[in-house]
């Protein structure tokens, strides 16, 4: 077994209010507070997390339009799903021959699993989580055409509007950026009314909505 | 391999045409069932706690899993094919239900001249206009012969909808341009939406004629005619891809089970994957003996029949056909053979994206809430000096919009697709996009077919399917014509900024355009064209049905679940009150 692995925040590294998903339980930690937090890791080395974290919030930054990756927890909903079925091509077709060079039509031919092309890109990009943000983008744009990157930016939208069973969308901060309610009972008297004019309920969770506490998400299949 | 104690019926497939046939004849025989399904065992119930887009809609978990089985896809014969390694241009379902567990529910009927395509439009326009390779055929079956199996199909499922044609008369705020029906739909149509609301009064400007879509997902709490009951749909847009929350999308587990759980004579098996229909000579008189299965322990077992039904989806049906050696291949070289042939899919793309200035509260809705134009369907509209035949239904449905899908749609004007400027955008369209939907008919052609890959294997061992398929001019002519018809839509709907569907190039399986794909064990008229009769009864072997859209000629603009399960009620008429007084062919060959 690989030696274990966090991911070590300090509120005042990334200033202001931080809310991290430790295993679904929310964890909060102001910038006044001194100390520091560490999140187990079940696929990503460190360096490695700090990297995607830094890479996804170049693909999705915190600015004056509203929070972005970091506090969505991008990077750990990342690792999550690599660790899990999906990050091992569990539900994949990978008999060979595989083809890279496959055309578009036919989708990634690839043999390469989704934590192989991580761990293969992160191999490149050591440091990136130290360097300005003009440079972080140059960097993002010379990978812009490649699997790893479509991969990053399409995981990187899942962890900002997933349940946040799945670790990301922590707080439902994405959902509330975009007006999305989540799962919802019953919109039964609204769906007809409302025309032309903001109708935002107040976000909930999958678990919230149904009271079900014992939902598994796929990225803990074992 | 161990033989199983021999039973009347087996099935092969348990959903939608599977459990109906097992309801039917469960209900209507003192025959003994076995629905054999090789997913996992569902019930009603199961779907309360899974309205989690990432889960269902993005990871697919109601779907079949390729690791065990996929197909492979390529242009043309000439070219070697890619398997397709995650699900995309079609999701066939997998567990006690199939597909029909996780569609929207979208239930037209097909236009009358569908059924007889290759007469009505020779006909109408001279053999010359057929496209060069066109397989294009007449089904054997009219819409006169089906209207009866329509409408219970409709009542089976408590239809939603506004009847447009009741016994020829048209009727205003219906699809006018429907056949005929003899009765209304049994429940007033959906609530419609804002998005499809605005759709609906600017193309009813524009001089169209709007109708609510018949959905599957009841207005209002119905009880069927087999006394099952389901609640009113709530809107929460969590509909294709998933399970009904509270069972108002008629699905097999909540509209079919019901039935079936309660007949000591039908008994359902999962985890039960079928490797081969057992049959006893290809000739003129053969006879399917039962199938082969691995069964839930992994034990290779023989289930001895006396009628089997092979019910399982589209391209399983035509796989299941051509590993078990029944009937002769389609040889696309010498046009001979029939299995495999005639492969369509649908003719599916978003023909107009509509930027607003306005909010749409787009989360709101259900799988088959909107509004639909046919006023460019099938030949409702003279193709005479058109360079395509027929066409399709434009529409504005308001299904639910769920953000991981969706998010990120952005007009043209934007250049990037992350970053501050993109997330900017997106944040700011992501309620104010909708898009106009176009679903139009995918002629047959002779080069689109299915038959076995010479290298790809699926978990045990067997050759996955390999689909030959590519898009012709007439789908790309007709693409090009309909989206500008969209576009004005949408601008008469105020939208700010347009984005026009590119246009259809190489048959792409990567992009989602429905989980409609037909034939490869066609019906028609005579044995040298088809694999099947009329009554889905396979023209070598009597004691084998072939279910499902698979038996499709060709593909008809509408979704095709209605029009499956009302064949299906045909087969079971003919079975019961036919074929089980004197088993052999229903139909001279």
């Amino acid at each position: 077994m690989r030696r274990r692995e966090f991911l070590t925040l300090s509120a005042a590294s990334v200033g202001g209010m931080l809310v991290c998903s430790l295993d679904r339980k929310i964890v909060r930690l102001s910038a006044q507070s001194t100390k520091s937090i560490r999140i187990p890791l079940r696929f990503f080395t460190e360096s490695e997390a700090m990297v995607i974290a830094a890479a996804a919030a170049r693909i999705f930054p915190s600015d004056d339009t509203g929070p972005g990756a970091r506090e969505a927890g991008v990077a750990i909903y990342i690792d999550r799903q690599l660790a899990g079925p999906w990050g091992k091509d569990r539900h994949r077709y990978t008999h060979e021959p595989f083809d890279d060079n496959a055309p578009p039509e036919f989708g990634y031919q690839g043999k390469a699993n989704p934590q192989r092309i991580y761990r293969e890109a992160l191999k490149d990009l050591t440091g990136f989580n130290e360097l300005p943000a003009s440079e972080q983008d140059e960097r993002l744009k010379q990978i812009e055409s490649t699997v790893f990157f479509s991969l990053l930016r399409r995981n990187t939208i899942e962890g900002m509007f997933c349940d946040p069973i799945h670790a990301g969308n922590v707080d439902m901060v994405g959902w509330q950026l975009i007006g999305f309610p989540g799962p919802q009972m019953s919109n039964y008297a609204d769906v007809d009314r409302h025309f032309g004019e903001a109708f935002r309920p107040k976000p909930s969770s999958l678990q919230q909505v149904t009271e079900v506490n014992d939902i598994r998400p796929s990225e803990d299949e074992q | 391999m161990k033989t199983l104690p021999p039973v009347d019926v087996v099935v092969i497939g348990g959903g939608w045409t599977g459990l109906l046939m097992a309801k039917e004849l469960a209900s209507r025989t003192a025959l003994s069932i076995v629905v054999l399904e090789r997913g996992k065992q569902r019930q009603a119930g199961d779907y309360f706690a899974t309205m989690d887009e990432l889960d269902y809609a993005i990871r697919l978990q109601m779907m079949q899993d390729p690791s065990q089985e996929t197909v492979t896809v390529r242009h043309n014969s000439g070219e070697r094919a890619f398997p397709v390694r995650q699900l995309a241009s079609f999701l066939p379902g997998s567990g006690v239900g199939g597909a029909g567990e996780h569609w929207n529910g979208i239930c037209p009927r097909f236009q009358p001249d569908c059924f007889e395509l290759l007469s009505r439009t020779t006909e109408k326009y001279g053999s010359k206009r057929l496209p060069e390779d066109h397989a294009i055929q007449d089904w054997g079956v009219s819409y006169d012969d089906l209207e009866p199996y329509y409408i219970r199909a409709e009542l089976l499922m408590g239809i939603s909808g506004k009847a447009g044609n009741i016994r020829g008369k048209k009727i205003e705020g219906g699809n006018v341009f429907e056949g005929w029906r003899s009765a209304e739909y049994p429940t007033p149509p959906t609530k419609i939406p804002y998005f499809s609301a605005l759709f609906r009064d600017a193309s009813k400007e524009l001089g169209y004629h709007p109708y609510p879509n018949p959905a599957a997902t009841a207005s209002e709490p119905y009880t069927n005619q087999d006394g099952v009951s389901r609640p009113a749909c709530l809107y929460c847009g969590f509909c294709e891809r998933f399970g009904c929350m509270i069972g108002a999308k008629s699905q097999p587990t909540n509209t079919l089970l019901p039935i079936i759980d309660k007949q000591k004579n039908v008994s359902v098996r999962t985890e039960a994957w079928v490797r081969r229909i057992v049959h006893e000579s290809a000739g003129k008189a053969g006879r399917a003996r039962g199938v082969s299965y691995i069964d839930a322990k992994g034990e290779e077992v023989f289930q001895p029949a006396e009628l089997v039904f092979l019910a399982s989806w589209t391209l399983n049906n035509t796989r299941l056909l051509l590993l078990s050696g029944i009937g002769q291949p389609y040889d696309l070289r010498n046009g001979t053979g029939t299995v495999g042939r005639n492969l369509t899919h649908h003719v599916s793309f978003p023909a107009a994206t509509a930027f607003f200035n306005k909010p749409l509260n787009r989360f709101m809705g259900s799988g088959a809430a909107g509004i639909c134009i046919s006023d460019f369907d099938g030949d409702a509209f003279d193709h005479t000096s058109l360079p395509f035949l027929r066409g399709g239904a434009l529409f504005a449905l308001s299904l639910g919009y769920r953000p991981i899908e969706n998010f990120g749609v952005v007009p043209a004007t934007v250049k990037v697709s992350w970053g501050a400027e993109w997330k900017k955008a997106a944040i700011s369209y992501y309620d104010r996009t909708g898009r106009i939907g176009f679903l139009g008919e995918h002629l047959a052609y002779k080069g689109n077919y299915a038959d076995l890959d010479p290298t790809y294997k699926d978990h045990l061992g067997d050759p996955l399917l390999r689909l030959t398929i590519d898009w012709r001019d007439n789908e790309r002519n007709m693409s090009d014509f309909i989206v500008p018809k969209a576009v004005e839509i949408a601008r008469a709907m105020g939208a700010k900024e347009v984005t026009p569907f590119s246009g259809i190039r190489k048959y792409d399986t990567t992009r989602y355009q429905t989980t409609h794909v037909q034939g490869g064990a066609i019906m028609g008229r005579s044995p040298e064209v088809s694999v099947v009769n009329p009554y889905l009864q396979h023209w070598q072997v009597p004691n084998l049905f072939v279910l499902g859209a698979s038996s499709f000629p060709q593909n008809a603009s509408g979704n095709p679940t209605l029009t499956i399960l009302a064949l299906t009620y045909n087969t079971a008429d003919a079975v019961v009150d036919r074929y089980l007084r004197g088993p052999g062919a229903l139909l001279g060959a």
